[in-house]
């Protein structure tokens, strides 16, 4: 019984406080490189944020469509429901794009294909950048 | 809005670059370790590539 106090103080003391890494990470997703910028990595929020703008960008000049969430089998709902988060990603870029009624569907050729891949590669790089910063928050990385 | 035409190969190095860029940044500490990790993973995506590309034209004769 004894025990149970000194567990729950070393589960507290490995988890961080949601207050020290959530406004980063959430500014992070909203605007790519934001929660580098917030962390005062302005150089490395640069980067990132012109790595997945340009990723979406080309995606988009190269007629990507975007996925919405399907289910049914297993590949369709890992394929739509995965594609789906992976544009959710992107933050601002994804709700301002959807916002200004962009609706390309999905149509045959490599380079429709290639910008739904660049599409949804920019909410993943951005995912990256979320982890990131999560760990510059938390103090494991500098 | 203008549609952009790009090849096979050059939309996989564009792919190739921005992930290469993002990786080195977000998994090494010093620039250095970076700019080394994110070349090494540019050299392995354009490696995968052109392997990939012989692969392809070999098996199709």
């Amino acid at each position: 019984m004894a025990e149970k106090p000194e567990q729950q103080e070393k589960a507290s003391a490995a988890r961080p406080p949601l207050s020290k890494w959530l406004p980063a990470v959430l500014v992070g997703w909203l605007v790519p490189g934001g929660g580098h910028f917030l962390l005062k990595r302005k150089g490395r929020a640069a980067i990132l944020f012109g790595a997945v703008l340009l990723c979406f960008l080309f995606g988009l000049l190269m007629r990507g469509a975007f996925f919405s969430p399907q289910t049914g089998d297993l590949f369709t709902t890992v394929i739509y429901c995965g594609g789906f988060v992976g544009n959710l990603a992107s933050g601002i870029l994804y709700l301002f794009t959807k916002w200004m009624g962009y609706a390309q569907p999905d149509v045959a050729g490599h380079v429709h294909d290639y910008g739904t891949k660049f599409l949804v590669a920019a909410g993943l790089i951005n995912v990256l950048a979320m982890v990131d910063v999560y760990e510059i928050a938390i103090g494991k990385k500098s | 809005m203008p549609k952009m035409n790009l090849t096979h190969f050059e939309a996989s190095l564009l792919f190739a670059l921005f992930i290469s860029v993002a990786m080195g940044l977000t998994t090494k500490k010093t620039a250095r370790e970076q700019l080394i990790y994110g070349l090494y993973c540019f050299g392995c995506f354009l490696a995968t590539l052109v392997g990939l590309a012989w692969l392809m034209k070999l098996g199709h004769g």
